[in-house]
Order: C-alpha cells, then structure tokens, then sequence
C-alpha cells in the first residue's frame, strides 16, 4: 500500500531509484529554485554563527564522543533511562520494529479513547508511517508545527528533516491554506499566513487532550526527554493535553544531563543557525498538577541494533538530526529530499535508510552521492558519511554481483575486466592500445568524442570527451630514454 | 632556467595514474618537465597500472584491495612518490588503510605502513618536500582555479595551490564564486547518476563561466575532464589545464595547451 489518505507517503519499499527519482524534480525549476533558496539562507546564518565560535572543532570532538560512550553502552544507558522515567511517573514501552510501535500507540490511545490527537514534529513517527496508521484505525492525527501543517493540508511530503516544508515557497503556502481553511482572500504577507495557522491550531490545542512527540534527546542520568524547537507550538503541545506519547529512536539516548551543554549549542548553530534554540523543552515523567499527566515514551529499535552491531556503519546512530549534512550537500542542493524516497534525505538518509531496510531496499541511496566529503566537514558529530557510503556500496555489490543479470550489466562487466586489466602492466598496455584504436572510431576530425555507446552514452549526453592521444605516458617515457634525467644529475 | 641548486640530487618516482597515462599524457609530461627543471631526477616504474579508486568508490572492495597491494609491493623500495591527483592520494591516504587492515597480512600492512608518508600529491612535493614555491613558471593568461574535493576536502592541500600559483608571471587569477562546491564528477557516479551529475556540473559551470578566464586549472584532470567535456560540448570558450602544465610552462617553452 504505497498510498493511503489518497496521497503518496515515503516509503523506500516502494520508492523507485534514485536516478528515476530525480528526473521530475530536475525539470522543475520552481521546486530547485525553492530547495537552492531556503538552503543559501541556512547556509549563511549557520557560516557565520560557526565561525564565531572558536571551540566549534572541539565542540565536534566532545559531541562525537559523547555520542560514540553512548552507543558503545547503549544498553546500560537505555535501562538507566527507562528506571528513572518510569519512577518519575512515566511508562516506557520497547518496540522491536515499527508494526509494533504503531500497535503500541494505538492501544494508548484506544485506553484514553481517543479519536484525535495532536502531534509535534517527529520525523520517528513519518518513519514508522504513523499518520497513514493511525487514520485508517480511526484515529485523526493533527500535525501542529507550521511546516508540518502546510504539507499535511497540502497533501505533500517532507523533503527536509529539519525544515519538512522546505520545497514550498510562501504564495504555495497561501494557496494551500487558502484553499484548505476557506480563506478566499488570503494574501502571501508572512503576518497572515501565521496567523491563519494560528487560527487553525489554537482550536486543536485548546480541544485535543492527547498529543504524540519525538524526542531530540533523552538523558539518560535523570530520565528526561529534551525536545527543541522554534516556534512555540510544540511547548503548547507538551503542556495543555492530558496525556503524552513520546516516540523516540533508541539512539537519541545521552548519558548524562551535562552533555546538553555541548549538543544544544551544536545542535543550534547547526541545525537553524542560532545560537540558541528558542524552545527547549525538558520534561521528566510527570510532574502533579502541571503538564500531561499520563506519560509515555516509546523506544523504538527498528532496525538500529543491528546497525548498532556493525564497526563503520554504527557512527550512522550518532546523528543528532541536524540536517547540516543535507543543507551543504551539492546532490540534495539539486535534487531536494523527495528523490531518496525516505523521510530521511540527503546524506544521512543516504546511509540511514538503506540500513533501516537492512539493505533490502533503497540500494540506490549509497550512490546518490559524488564522495565530495562536504557531509563529513560539516557534521557536528562527526560522522564519517562517505566512508559508510562506500561500505554501503560494497555491501550493494555484494549483494548484486552473483546475480545473473548483472553478468552482462556494462558497469559490472566493466569493472571486473578492468580489475584483470589492472593486474599486469601489460594487459593494461594492450587494452590502452585496443581502447585507443576503438576510440578512434567514434572520435570526430575536431579530435573530440561527442557520442559513445552503451554506458558511455550517460557521459556523452551532457558533455563530450577528448579523444585519446596518440601516445600514452608509458609510451612517451619509454621513447625518451630518460634522457633529461641523466643530463640532470 | 636551472633550478638544480635548490634541491641537490632529490629523487623522486612519478605515479603517473591510470587515466593520466592514458588520457592525459601531456599531464606527465610537465610534470616531467617542471620537476627535472627544478634538480628532481625522476623515476617512472613501468609497472604501474591503476590505485584501485573506481573499485573502491563503486563497492568493489576485493578488486580494489588487489590493486592497492600491488601499489604497495610496487613501491615498496621507492624513496618518494610524486603523484599529479589529488583523489588518487586520498584514496591511498583514506582508504588504504581500511582495506589493507581487513583484506592485508601483517606484512603488507608493515610495508603500507613504511610508505604512506613517502607518497606526494605534486603541489605537496613541491611545498613540502622541495621547499619551493617560485618554480620559474610563465603563464600570461586569465585563469580560474577549481579547487577538487578531494585536494581540498580528502587531502587538506590548503593554501599549496595558491603559494604556487602566486608565482607564476604575467598570469592573472580570477577567484572562482562558490569554491568548495563539487563539479559533479564523482567518478562512476558521472554515469550512475548522470543527470545529477550533469545538473551539478551544470551550476558549477555557471560559475566558472562568470570569471571570464581564458583557462580554467586544477590539481585533478578527473574534474578538468567533466568541465572540459562540457566547456567543448557547451563551444563555451574556455579551456582546461592541469596546473602542473602551467607550473611546466615558461617563455622559450609555453604550455602544450596553447600550441
Ligand atoms: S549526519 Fe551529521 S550533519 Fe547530518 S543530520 Fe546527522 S548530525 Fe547532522
């Protein structure tokens, strides 16, 4: 079921590669023109407020290992958490995988006998495809942060982990508002088009008692769970309903309250380009008179032990979200997030999902990236992003190269011939030759290649080649006699 | 000119890389050229073939492996290696290591071990390794400079390229907008994801073509091969050249490009 509540969801089960993907959002200069736009502001704020910091390279060092201790001991601090919420007057639920996430919440929500519920940004539950669920078992979710609202009332989907609505400019917002709230007169001025979501949100605020969360940190030490955000909205979420579900990845653990210190001005700086987030909310359990006070944290696994269990590919679970990796990114830059079929995109999506799918599906995603290393620069804990790509993309070929059809795929072919070619200096030599003679077949009199066959044609249909020369390097030097070089002595 | 007191009997090999010797000869040449001009007596090993990056950047992990150990054993005996790309240095420096670790015996790692620091990209060597930054160069032109991931980002060149550049006479630089961002290139990606590649190349192209150089230069042909690919298919009206052909090139002998 690629499609439920009549529009597309994420979903690398059914997303098509990456290359196919791409070709629509390619054509569309609104939509690169939007992407490019929103990411240059970014961009710049994040530039300046990183550079004013003169520990920033520091901060990364203390933030990846803060990370790295707490996934080494994960069990130990994931336990450490549930004990202290859970005598803090909070429930924690375990869920292996996201069917059981999903029923988990559900039968929360039947106990309170809820028939709405109101949500916080939490790009978990997209994951674990919550909405789509909960609405065909009758249970209406409404999305209260601004971005989340223009792509929940505009039937569209993430393309961005940290601004969700990032593809659409401000007069699609009026449009979509416009037609979805009935206000005909609407204009584009930023003022009105908060105050219409304003308008919209204040009644689900005031009437839904349930409400569902993610989480950005759970502290490990106290039992807290840490939710940071700009706009306000997700605080009155966390304080006017009754009851609270919060769904978090099992790796958003930190061991101890401090470590907030180093993550929230990462995060921050990071993430929005602000020095300090305007909303950051810390809750533990429930607190007597104040707030939720029915409250439960749901961890969910998901396929993240078992990346957990891997030696490259286990610093993917230190992501702390910040969506720096993607705004620097010169493929999302073109392509923006919907092309990677996940609501996670960009280079972290790149590793996070096909491993999420136990590399089932989105084998794709490991080469949707031209190993520029921009990610790694920027990621403020450090992950080494195209270092899991290429141990991703072995795992991909793997996985693919006993297959029959890839015997006669050109690329496969191509790069076992060329690894026999590789291993004599004369096969290379010969083949140089042979190639050099094959090229000059399909080399034109103005001594360039405008056209070649198979999967040579993807190069030729953007740019040409020059032909090949009619001497190699080996050739020249083996002619010269290293002459010179005997003079020089 | 005679460089030779500089550097008195410096001896180098060149790993002249699989695609250099076969498409870009000219590349070798200069660098061939510029070295022996500054004293280097320089060494080719006849043997060498390819350092394993487009196995190792598509998932080939064992053919990859295969190759770099015949690079190791190769060179085992070489006092210093020059080579003219800087993706095939971070290929040597970033994942070799991996793959020798996993795939490699004690001894080839021991061996890997004793040469990874003998191994130059070129404006290394020259900075460095030679200690000079005035290699005698000549190069009336306007000229942009597209610093590659790998020299910038993969191998922390810093400000190498621009010491050397500073120096060459009578050429005018003209700062490239945007120049960390990547070309597109990426190897078998250029194919794989043709189409990205091609939108990438088509926005660096942009800002390429806003310096209204002459030649667009650079530490690695593998980008100078995509925006050169496109500068002809687009009769754009620049050219590239690798920044060794610059280096090389003086007034009683200018650079192949310009014949
Ligand atoms: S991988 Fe790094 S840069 Fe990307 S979202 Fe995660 S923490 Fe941020």
């Amino acid at each position: 079921m690629s499609h439920t509540a009549n529009h597309p969801v994420l979903d690398p089960r059914f997303a098509q590669p990456f290359p196919k993907a791409v070709l629509p959002v390619l054509r569309n200069p609104q939509l690169r023109k939007n992407v490019a736009h929103a990411i240059d502001v970014i961009q710049a704020k994040r530039a300046k407020l990183v550079a004013e910091k003169t520990d920033w390279q520091e901060l990364r060092t203390a933030a990846s290992a803060i990370r790295t201790h707490a996934l080494e001991n994960l069990g130990f601090y994931l336990e450490q958490f549930e004990e202290r919420c859970t005598a803090a007057g909070g429930t924690v639920h375990w869920a292996a995988d996201a069917e059981e996430a999903r029923k988990i919440i559900l039968d929360i929500l039947h106990a309170e006998n809820a028939s709405e519920v109101i949500k916080i940004k939490t790009m978990t539950s997209a994951e674990i495809q919550l909405n789509p669920f909960l609405e065909a078992s009758g249970v209406k979710a409404y999305e209260t942060d601004l971005a989340e609202i223009i792509l929940q009332l505009g039937e569209e989907e993430p393309s961005h982990i940290v601004v969700p609505a990032l593809h659409v400019n401000r007069s699609q917002v009026r449009e979509i508002f416009s037609r979805t709230m009935g206000l005909k007169d609407l204009s584009d001025d930023p003022k009105e088009l908060t105050n219409a979501a304003r308008n919209y949100l204040r009644q689900k605020f005031l009437k839904i008692p349930t409400a569902i969360s993610g989480a950005n940190f759970l502290v490990a030490e106290t039992g807290t769970v840490v939710v940071v955000e700009s706009e306000g909205n997700g605080r009155m979420c966390l304080t006017l309903p009754k009851t609270m579900i919060t769904l978090a990845g099992i790796e958003k653990v930190l061991p101890r309250f401090q470590d907030l210190e180093v993550m929230l001005q990462l995060l921050a700086r990071s993430a929005t380009g602000e020095r300090m987030n305007p909303y950051n909310s810390l809750w533990t359990g429930v607190t007597p008179g104040d707030g939720p006070q029915r409250f439960h944290v749901v961890l969910l696994d998901n396929g993240r032990s078992s990346i957990l269990a891997k030696k490259t590919e286990r610093q993917t679970l230190k992501c702390i979200r910040c969506a720096a990796c993607m705004n620097t990114c010169p493929v999302y830059r073109q392509t923006g997030g919907h092309a990677y079929g996940s609501v996670y995109p960009g280079p972290i999506g790149a590793i996070l999902t096909p491993q999420l799918m136990q590399m089932h599906y989105a084998q794709s995603l490991p080469y949707a990236s031209s190993l520029c290393g921009a990610c790694y620069e920027v990621c403020p804990v450090k992950i080494n992003i195209p270092e899991v790509l290429l141990e991703l993309r072995s795992q991909v070929v793997n996985q693919e190269r006993g297959k029959f059809v890839r015997f006669f795929d050109p690329m496969y072919l191509g790069l076992r011939v060329a690894s026999v070619l590789f291993s004599r200096a004369w096969l290379f030599h010969t083949a140089q030759f042979f190639g050099g003679i094959g090229a000059r077949l399909i080399t034109r009199k103005d001594g360039w290649i405008h056209s070649m066959p198979s999967v040579g044609g993807k190069w030729t249909q953007t740019r040409d080649l020059r032909g090949f020369p009619s001497q190699t390097f080996h050739g020249w030097w083996a002619a010269r006699g290293q002459q010179p070089s005997k003079e020089a002595k | 000119m005679n460089f030779g007191y500089l550097v008195s009997a410096m001896r180098a090999s060149l790993f002249i890389t699989c695609y250099n010797d076969t498409l870009f000869p000219e590349t070798g040449r200069a660098v061939v050229t510029l070295l022996e001009r500054l004293g280097v007596e320089l060494d080719f090993h006849p043997k060498q073939t390819c350092c394993g990056q487009m196995h190792a950047n598509t998932g080939f992990r064992g053919e990859a492996f295969s190759q770099a150990k015949r690079l190791v054993r190769l060179y085992q005996d070489t006092e210093t290696i020059v080579v003219p790309s800087s993706s095939c240095v971070a290929m040597i420096r970033d994942q070799y290591p991996g793959l020798i670790q996993e795939l490699g015996n004690a001894e080839l790692q021991q061996q890997f071990r004793a040469l990874l620091p003998r191994i130059y990209e070129l404006s290394e060597f020259l900075i460095d390794r030679l200690g000079v930054e005035d290699v005698g160069a000549y190069f009336p032109h306007r000229v942009v400079y597209h610093a590659s991931c790998h020299g910038l980002r993969g191998i922390h060149l810093g400000d190498r390229p621009w010491r050397l550049m500073n120096k060459v006479r009578g050429m005018e630089q003209i700062a490239l907008p945007n120049l960390d961002r990547c070309c597109g290139f990426g190897g078998t990606f250029s194919v794989k994801n043709a189409e990205v590649s091609s939108a990438m190349l088509a926005v660096k192209m942009q800002d390429v073509m806003s310096t209204g150089a002459e030649f667009c230069t650079a530490l690695d042909n593998s980008c100078l091969m995509h925006l050169g690919g496109a500068m002809h298919r687009q009769y754009a009206g620049m050219k590239t050249i690798h920044l060794a052909e610059i280096l090389a090139s003086t007034e009683a002998a200018p650079a192949e490009a310009l014949a």
